[in-house]
């Protein structure tokens, strides 16, 4: 099937009346939770996921999709007026746009970085449409090794750039992988760190992980103190809202450097959002004729960014959708999603469920459109939701949370493996362990153990075949360079100063 | 106990993943680490078991070097404020097989808006009663999600 009929059959799925309603759904609670300081797209793709399990997967994928893009739109709204990043990928919105916003021009700074986040939003579906099908066909040759060894280059570029300190995120990988290992072994049926628990036999779920790591380590980081920020005003109206012509032709540059930046690093597995517009904010700086003004309220300095972690979102389905690699925490979850319903992301996915994989990729169009549409005239709105007192929105969550754990399984057993993980997620937080190694161990632990044990019977125990594929050697020797940058001293200092940058 | 040394969690955070690792690799001699089939389930446990136990002491070993200077004061009463707040979280779970969802929600609303975040006593009976009835409304009636129920039939 070509690209554009491709296109087309997904354009016919994607306008159906039910995924419309669905995709407006999930860009608008994407927006909702990007703009709310301390829930992130991860923690709610999590939460609502046991709720789309009755649904139609490519309906359900959309929605969980549009969280995932709206989430972008709506983080840069508490970074332009709070100076407070709704996300962390908005994190270098608040260095211009709060200062825009100071000098009256908040109005113009939302207005750009919605402008900027459709231009850069749409490019990233256009090139993850072009990129996507040739990458899987080229994956169908890949075998146990080459899927062990993708599987360990995913993960070392994740563990590289998820946190300043690589031992602990290597750490937080490796306990990933442990809690993957729980339950019934699949080819002895051996049970496995049970701890005679019969509720454990079938493993741990992932809705309660992720919930329990993401949504409630993040509330209850949020809940250390009980001090709110001080909001600036909200421009009113549609015209408040509209950059001037100049100020739209200073973004020019920005909008095209924020798109292939954004896609670019969103291919890669572990880089993310945040990288993404750090880099692009770099070069418009590097590229600009008066790189003094950054950081004093210029436009460019929120298009450029703002743009990069909307293209982004495109650039980290390709791995997912062709190669069932997740990039991030919240790609891991849609990944998570994806098995759950009784898909097998990889290279055959586009190929045997093209109306998902094109109904995706249109409804992204169709939900672009939308995020612009709703962002314009209702960002005053949506800045009302920051009024919603925390001791509202807090136990929210919580009770979220427990209902969408006990949905899956009825069992209350996993409400307290919930509160377990909970506690997990805020210790790592407090001790510097990320959170992304650890959900990605545990998502690809499952999958990396298969591969690793088919590539051994394959050659009858020889190791060796890991490293006599060109392929898997080529993998292979990449994850260890990854794993070996630290060692390297200018190569490490790079590598801290993009974490630190990061926030 | 504020200006407490943060190293001191890396060396105890450590000291557990080091504990972990172990077990990891005695659990896992107790399984078939190779057969005529190739690997057992014991295989891949021992190589991330092992693995564990070399990052943990790195860790250990790199955080007790570390200077004076780069270690941070850890915030206590912060800190407390979050297990606090857990510990509640943990209670109400404990509370849903005898109360149900409704009532061990609702107290745990009700926990949250007046002790931890000092609201009005009303204040916080309100949002307890509206969280309750409106999670209500939402998953049991409209969406018809199953809460869990305790003795009293809700």
């Amino acid at each position: 099937m070509d690209i554009l009929s491709g296109l087309l059959q997904g354009f016919a799925v994607a306008l159906a009346p039910l995924n419309l309603w669905w995709c407006f759904v999930g860009v608008f609670l994407g927006t909702v939770v990007g703009v709310l300081p301390g829930l992130g797209p991860a923690a709610t793709i999590a939460m609502l996921l046991p709720l789309t399990f009755q649904m139609n997967p490519t309906t359900a994928l959309i929605m969980l999709c549009g969280i995932y893009y709206g989430a972008k739109y709506g983080g840069s709204t508490t970074a332009i007026l709070l100076n407070v990043p709704g996300e962390s990928a908005s994190v270098v919105t608040c260095l211009d746009g709060y200062q825009m916003a100071r000098k009256g021009r908040g109005g113009a700074a939302l207005g750009i970085a919605a402008i900027a986040s459709f231009i850069a939003g749409t490019f990233g579906v256009v090139a993850l449409m072009l990129v996507a099908p040739p990458l899987a066909k080229f994956a169908l040759s890949f075998s146990s090794p080459e899927y062990f060894a993708l599987m360990c280059l995913g993960l070392a570029m994740v563990v590289l750039l998820a946190g300043q300190s690589m031992v602990k995120a290597l750490l937080a990988m490796l306990v990933g992988l442990w809690i993957a290992s729980m339950g019934t072994d699949l080819f002895t049926a051996r049970s496995r760190f049970t701890f005679g628990y019969s509720e454990m036999l079938d493993g741990i779920d992932f809705v309660v992980v992720a919930i329990g790591i993401f949504a409630l380590g993040e509330v209850l980081g949020n809940m250390e103190t009980r001090e709110g920020e001080k909001m600036l005003p909200v421009p009113k109206g549609l015209r408040n809202l509209l950059p001037t012509l100049a100020e739209l032709k200073a973004c020019r540059f920005a909008f095209l450097n924020g798109s292939v930046i954004g896609f670019l690093i969103g291919v890669l597995p572990g880089a993310g959002s945040t990288i993404a517009s750090f880099i692009s904010y770099g070069i418009e700086k590097a590229v600009s004729k008066h790189p003094e003004k950054f950081g004093t309220g210029v436009p460019e300095g929120v298009a450029a960014p703002e743009g990069a972690n909307n293209s982004e979102t495109g650039g980290a389905l390709v791995p997912l959708l062709t190669l069932g690699i997740p990039g991030s925490g919240t790609t891991a979850i849609l990944l998570a999603a994806l098995i759950l319903w009784g898909l097998k992301p990889g290279p055959l996915m586009i190929h045997d469920n093209p109306d998902l994989f094109w109904g995706l990729v249109a409804s992204m169009y169709v939900g672009n459109v939308m995020l612009l549409v709703l962002n314009l005239p209702l960002i005053p709105l949506f800045a009302q939701i920051l009024k919603l007192p925390v001791y509202v929105l807090y136990p929210v969550i919580f009770g979220i949370s427990i209902v969408g754990v006990y949905s899956v399984s009825g069992s209350l057993f996993d409400t307290w493996m919930l509160a377990v993980f909970g506690l997990l997620g805020y210790l790592m937080t407090k001790l510097d362990y990320p959170s992304a190694p650890l959900i990605l161990g545990f998502v690809l632990g499952d999958s990396m153990e298969r591969a690793l044990r088919q590539s051994l019977m394959m050659s009858q125990g020889e190791l060796s075949i890991l490293v006599s594929r060109p392929i898997s050697a080529i993998m292979l020797s990449l994850a260890a360079l990854i794993l070996l940058l630290p060692l390297f001293r200018k190569a490490n200092a790079w590598r801290v100063k993009a974490i630190v940058e990061n926030g | 106990m504020e200006g407490s040394r943060f190293s001191s969690g890396e060396v105890v955070s450590g000291a557990v993943l080091a504990g972990l690792g172990t077990f990891i690799i005695i659990e896992a001699r107790g399984w078939v680490y190779v057969d005529a089939d190739g690997p057992g389930p014991g295989f891949f446990p021992t190589w991330y078991g092992i693995a564990m136990v070399v990052l943990s002491l790195l860790l250990i070993a790199g955080s007790l070097r570390k200077a004076r200077a780069a270690v941070q004061p850890v915030k206590w009463h912060e800190i407390s404020r979050a297990l606090f707040t857990w510990a509640a979280f943990a209670g109400s779970v404990a509370l849903l097989k005898v109360l149900g969802f409704m009532l061990s929600f609702g107290l745990l609303t009700l926990f949250v808006v007046a002790v931890m975040y000092r609201r009005p006593l009303w204040t916080a009976l309100a949002v307890a009663v509206g969280c309750s009835l409106g999670f209500y409304a939402v998953f049991a009636l409209a969406l018809d999600v199953g809460l869990p129920v305790g003795i009293f039939g809700f």
